[in-house]
Formats: C-alpha cells, sequence, structure tokens
C-alpha cells in the first residue's frame, strides 16, 4: 500500500540557495503557519526572502518549475514545524542538495516525499556556483543514490537503506510500527510498574 | 577570549560497521566498557525493538500537544480510522496563537480561532486532557509539564515543538518532532528512531553577579554554532549546572536546539526531587521512595563516555546579548561585534547579511544601541524566578518612555504567583504591559508583534529574521538584561541593578 508520494528519479533544473543555517522560520514565517491541513504553505516559502530580495531566485521566471534546491550547510535548522517542508512540496521542490541538514528537518523530509541528498562541500558550492544561471539540469536518482551534474559527473550519496525501501515504496511509519503492536503491548505492561506519573487525566 | 575547549573524543559515526569497531577499542582500552550515560540508559529503557538494519521501535511516555501543530495529525490517524494509542500519556495546551489581552476566548483572527477549536475538539473527541483557558493551568507547554509533574526523570518526552528539550532539565529525553511524527505517537506510542550520539557540556567555576542561565547557554552555542551538536544529546554537568535551580537548568536544557542538539538533559538530584515533590502529577508519599531511587538509577555511571566533550568556564562570563540573526551571533556586553575580515568565507556571508537586517556594524558596541521594545517570557525565561528577577529591577523604577514592555508569564501558574506576591503591581508601577499566558511576542503568531524596523530586547530564543514579527530587530539576552535596558531605553548591563 502507498501511503506517501514515491521518490524514483528527479531531473529539474537546479535553483541555489547559497545561505547557511537557513532556519525554518526563514522557509515558512511563523504568521503563515495558521491552516490546520497541509496544504497552502507552498505560495509562502521563502517569503520573506522573496519579499526583500528582487533577485532571489523564485522571484526570477527562469527559476519556474525548479524541482531540486540548492543549498549550503545546516539547512532547516531551528523551530520543528512540519510545515517548512510541507512548504517546499508545495512549491514543487521535491530534491533538496545541501553540505548538511538539521536532524528533525531531516526526519520531517523522509515523512513527505522529499528527499534530502548530502554531497561533498566542494561538489555543492559548484553547483551552486554553477546554477546561478537557471540553465543547469541535475538529475538526482534515489536507486543508484546518485546525483548526476550537466559535465556528466556523477556523484554517489548515502542513503539509510530503510528509508530508502520507504521512499522508494512510499512506504510511511505508521504501519511498520503497527506491524509491532504486540512487542509495543509487552513493552508497555512491563513498563507499567515504573509510571510514576499519574494520568494526565485524572 | 577562550573559555571553550572541544575535545573531539573516537567519533561513532552512524554507519553500523563504524559503531563496532568503536566499541571494540573502547573495551579493549578501558575496564569501564560498560558504564553508561544518562542518555544511553534513557535510550536502553525504551527500546521496544531492534531489527538489524532497520531503526528502532523506540516508546514515547509522554507526548505534549498544542495547536499549530496537531491538527493534521489528527486528521492523518482519522482518515485511517486508528484510534489514539493512550489518551492518558498524552497533554495539550493552546499558546501559540492565543491572545494574551484580559479576554482570552474571543480571538479576532479567525485562522488562530479555528486552530484552538480544532484542537479542543479534537482532544474531546479523543480523551485527551486538554488544558483550556477555564482550567486554570494552561500556558506554554514546556511551562505546565514540569509545573504539573508530568515531566519526571528517565521518561521520554516529545511535542511538535523544537523547545521540548526544556524538560531535559529533569533529566528526561525529550526532543520535537513534526507533526507527522506527533501522529505517529498518536497512534502507537512509539517513534522510529536510531540511537542519537551523545555530547557532555562542562559549566566550569560560578556566575557572577548580573549574570545567569541563560548568559550560559548563549555562550555554549556561540562557541560551539547553531549546528555544533547537530546529532547528539547534551547532558550538561558541572558544579555550576548542580547549584542551578530548576528553572535554570530548564532555560539552559531550552535553549540546547539553538546548536542543533536534538536534546538536552541533566541528570536528577536533590534539586529535582525536591521541586517535584507535592506536584499535581508526582508520585504520591507511598511510591515515592521508590520513584526517588528509580530516577537516581538514571544517573551517568563514572567513567561513562560521551562522543564528544565541551568545557565552558563561567568564571569571567558576563551578560550576553545577539547582534545578528542567529542564537550564535553574540557578544558580551562591553565586547565588540567581530571584524568580518576575522570569519571563514561562509561565516563572513552570513554575518554581512545579518548585520545589514539588524542595522549594525562589525566592531560596534551594543551597550547603548537604543530599544523600542522590550519583551520578558517564553518557555526559555517565563517562569516564576525570571519574573522575580525583572521584578526585583523594576521596583520603583520607570520603563523609560521611549520603550514598551511586554511581561508576559509563561502559564496560569505563574501569573497566579505573580499576584500572590504582588509582582504584577511593580510591572504595572513601572509602566510594563503584565499580560495573560501564552507565547506572545517570542514568536509573534498572535497581535503581540514589534513593529517594522523596530528593535526589541527580549528574553525569548530566537533571533531569526522577522521571528518577533516582519522586519522587527530581536536581540536575545538574559531578562535581568531586558529589564535593565527597558529601564535605560537602550541595551543596558543589569550589574548595576543587581
Ligand atoms: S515560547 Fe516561543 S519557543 Fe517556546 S513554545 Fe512558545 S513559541 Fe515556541
Amino acid at each position: 500500500m502507498s501511503l506517501i508520494p514515491k521518490v524514483t528519479t528527479v531531473t529539474s533544473k537546479a535553483m541555489p540557495v547559497p545561505m547557511k543555517d537557513v532556519d525554518t522560520d526563514l522557509i515558512i514565517p511563523a504568521q503563515f503557519l495558521t491552516s490546520i491541513s497541509k496544504d497552502g504553505y507552498g505560495a509562502n516559502l521563502f517569503r520573506r526572502l522573496r519579499d526583500n530580495d528582487p533577485n532571489f531566485p523564485m522571484n526570477r521566471k527562469e527559476f519556474d518549475g525548479a524541482s531540486i534546491l540548492v543549498t549550503d550547510s545546516n539547512f532547516g535548522c531551528g523551530s520543528s514545524r512540519e510545515h517548512a517542508v510541507w512548504a517546499l512540496t508545495g512549491a514543487g521542490i521535491k530534491v533538496v542538495i545541501a553540505k548538511s541538514f538539521s536532524d528533525i528537518f531531516y526526519n520531517n523530509s523522509a515523512k513527505n516525499a522529499l528527499l534530502l541528498v548530502v554531497l561533498e562541500d566542494k561538489v555543492v558550492d559548484e553547483i551552486l556556483q554553477s546554477a546561478k544561471n537557471a540553465d543547469y539540469e541535475v538529475t538526482v536518482d534515489l536507486e543508484s543514490q546518485t546525483v548526476t551534474l550537466p559535465d556528466g559527473s556523477s556523484h554517489k550519496f548515502e542513503y539509510d537503506q530503510f528509508r530508502k525501501h520507504c521512499m522508494l515504496n512510499g512506504l510511511d511509519d505508521i504501519e511498520y510500527i503497527r506491524s509491532h503492536a504486540s512487542e509495543i503491548q509487552e513493552f508497555r505492561n512491563r513498563q507499567e510498574r515504573q509510571r510514576y506519573m499519574s494520568t494526565c487525566g485524572a | 577570549m577562550s573559555a571553550a575547549a572541544t575535545k573531539k573524543a573516537p567519533d561513532k559515526s552512524a554507519k553500523k560497521a563504524g559503531c563496532d569497531a568503536d566499541g571494540a577499542k573502547q573495551s579493549q582500552s578501558s575496564k569501564s566498557a560498560t558504564a553508561k550515560n544518562i542518555v544511553q540508559k534513557i535510550w536502553d529503557a525504551h527500546v521496544v525493538t531492534q531489527i538489524e538494519g532497520h531503526p528502532n521501535v523506540f516508546a514515547i511516555d509522554l507526548m505534549l500537544l498544542h495547536e499549530v501543530t496537531s491538527a493534521q495529525a489528527f486528521q492523518l490517524i482519522e482518515s485511517r480510522g486508528i484510534q489514539v494509542f493512550d489518551p492518558t500519556r498524552l497533554l495539550a495546551t493552546i499558546d501559540h496563537s492565543t491572545p494574551t489581552r484580559q479576554n482570552r476566548w474571543e480571538i479576532y483572527d479567525e485562522a488562530a480561532r479555528t486552530q484552538v477549536e480544532t484542537l479542543r475538539n479534537n482532544c474531546k473527541r479523543h480523551n485527551i486532557p486538554f488544558l483550556d483557558f477555564d482550567s486554570g493551568k494552561q500556558g506554554i507547554v514546556h511551562v505546565v509539564g514540569p509545573e504539573l509533574g508530568v515531566t519526571q526523570p528517565g521518561m521520554t518526552i516529545v511535542c511538535g515543538d523544537s523547545h521540548t528539550s526544556t524538560h531535559g532539565a529533569f533529566g528526561a529525553l525529550a526532543f520535537g518532532v513534526g507533526t507527522s511524527e506527533v501522529a505517529h505517537v498518536m497512534a502507537t506510542g512509539c517513534l522510529l528512531q536510531k540511537q542519537p550520539q551523545s555530547m557532555k557540556v562542562e559549566f566550569k567555576g560560578r556566575f557572577r553577579k548580573g549574570v545567569y542561565a541563560k548568559d550560559a547557554i548563549l555562550k555554549l552555542i556561540a562557541e560551539i554554532g547553531v549546528g555544533g551538536a547537530n546529532g547528539h544529546v547534551i547532558e550538561y554537568v558541572g558544579e555550576a549546572v548542580r547549584a542551578m535551580s530548576m528553572e535554570e537548568r530548564m532555560t539552559v536544557c531550552n535553549m540546547s536546539i539553538e546548536c542543533g542538539a536534538r536534546a538536552g538533559l541533566i541528570a536528577p538530584d536533590e534539586t529535582t526531587f525536591s521541586y517535584l515533590k507535592g506536584r499535581a502529577h508526582a508520585p504520591t508519599a507511598d511510591q515515592w521512595d521508590e520513584a526517588v531511587a528509580y530516577w537516581k538509577s538514571f544517573a551517568s555511571d563514572e567513567n561513562a563516555q560521551y562522543d564528544k566533550v565541551v568545557v565552558i568556564d563561567l568564571d569571567k562570563l558576563d551578560p550576553i546579548v545577539t547582534w545578528g540573526t542567529n542564537p550564535a551571533q553574540s557578544v558580551s556586553l562591553g565586547e565588540r561585534i567581530p571584524k568580518l575580515e576575522t570569519m571563514a568565507a561562509n561565516e563572513k556571508a552570513v554575518a554581512v547579511r545579518a548585520l545589514e537586517y539588524t542595522k549594525l556594524k562589525e566592531q560596534q558596541v551594543l551597550e547603548g544601541t537604543p530599544v523600542e521594545w522590550a519583551f520578558v517570557g517564553s518557555c526559555t525565561n517565563g517562569r516564576i524566578e525570571d519574573l522575580r528577577i525583572v521584578a526585583n529591577i523594576l521596583k520603583g523604577r520607570k520603563v523609560n518612555p521611549g520603550v514598551t514592555m511586554y511581561v508576559v508569564p509563561g502559564s496560569e501558574a505563574v501569573m497566579k504567583r505573580c499576584q500572590e506576591e504582588g509582582l504584577d503591581e511593580v510591572f504595572r508601577a513601572a509602566g510594563a504591559d503584565f499580560r495573560m499566558p501564552g507565547c506572545s511576542m517570542c514568536l509573534a503568531m498572535n497581535d503581540d508583534q514589534v513593529p517594522p524596523g523596530k528593535r526589541c530586547i527580549s528574553s525569548s530564543n530566537r533571533n531569526f529574521v522577522g521571528r518577533q514579527g516582519p522586519d522587527s530587530i530581536t536581540h536575545l539576552a538574559s531578562p535581568a538584561t531586558v529589564a535593565a535596558s527597558a529601564i535605560a531605553g537602550c541595551i543596558a548591563s543589569p550589574a548595576e541593578y543587581v
């Protein structure tokens, strides 16, 4: 059963955001978090950057339709808001390439079919540089765990095998965890005698 | 000034092979191969299944909910017809988008109103305890958990909020998760997790006058950077940590996420136990001794290993204030904003943009920079001790006429305590606005916003671009520094007031 979109191969021009430590407030400001659904966040992706910088790639027609974002290190730090991922996917982004990602953002992405790819610093710098003109087409393939650049060079990236299996098949964690229902019940039975927190409802 | 020393212990890579090789090395070189730190102990006590090549099914003891990151999780489980696994392990409140006006039932913003009503209804439908405006217990998630005694040592706690690390002050493994994971915990009481790495941060020495826990954690973040603890859970140790009250410990653990840590925690001790005793959901008298013995068992063993170690010396620490747009961009009062040319290339690019936004210059001294707003509150510094410090400074003084000051208690319990102690009168007499509890100006999701272009000195935890309102400028500092600056009308040291 496929519960979330499957991830396979993505080919697209790369959109560069050459910034370190992009926080999730910058990806989607708090003022736009008031919806109770997962939809509609794409319209405000990077709202502050778009409003303040006419040259921000999302303001440039040439980048229309780009589904691969390239950025520097520690992307997605700060608030745990999954809305940041929904804003990216809502705006059509399928892959983010960076030097590193923050932990919570990394987890959130895997659960929404957003593929995060970590490449060596010098390769990321090269893509950031080359992608400025909006004619730099990159192919990311999860199956073979490679990123292929316009010069034909191909770069391997690491990816957790369990996560890869889930992404390729559109599986989500709930069903996996539920398949361990009896172990969970046993665990809770064992643990009950060390429960010193009176039930919250009481 | 180099107060920190980073030692890189053997780097246990996330890869299986790396871990094994490392483990073998350690057991040869030391007898204490079985010594565990607190992170490993809590971890081991919550692993439900461990299958080679898969993440662990990991049990979560308590999940806190608020209105901004839960609605989509309820939708997810309901769309699959899944029941909430154990509603007694959940606790919900409203804080992020709620008004801090006297009449909070009337929420003008339609989207915020819908969010609050949605959570209220979801909790009712699923039998989840909900701390509403008339409960007398409402407040910021990370303030109410500890207050009620639901936050306890050795527990695993999550919330759809990155400052869940606050609860680590009690020796709990507490971390923020996204909304999908909120749904996973609702559905199963578990998460899929990989074991995090551990980092020991030692705070050495004692605070000087006018220097607080907030300054210590800002110092750590400045030393290791906003990604310095990525992938790690921090255990805070040292003489200074032992001497801290629970409230100070919460301030430290709260901001662990600002250096990228998955969580931050402090081993429980007598300070922890006496804070918990008698709280609404703490163990009863007949269970007490047994509970304390159990809690004590989580403290790190003597020769426990960590993947990383950092030491911060507090003896010479001065009050710290941020100058940029991330919490690592800070200086001590009296120190100058660093020279751009001393920074690494990508650091420099970030700093240039930050200075442009905060309208400051390299080499500038922050002290004396005029501020128009002052905010005391948030899950970092909105507890009773924080408000007492602020009241002590404001007593018999006036907030500068050029400054609008908000004092927002972290919870209704904190608010009531303020009223009992007459602190609310002190705030009012000084000309500060004492408001109803909530997140307020920490993230400006409600009406509490710093206007565009205005500068705010704030006891909160994030100075990101636009965090306190579009185009607002934030300087993070301790509550004492905020109070001193509110009086002076410009960034000022609290030293002469305390
Ligand atoms: S006070 Fe600020 S940081 Fe804390 S939970 Fe509320 S919004 Fe988040």
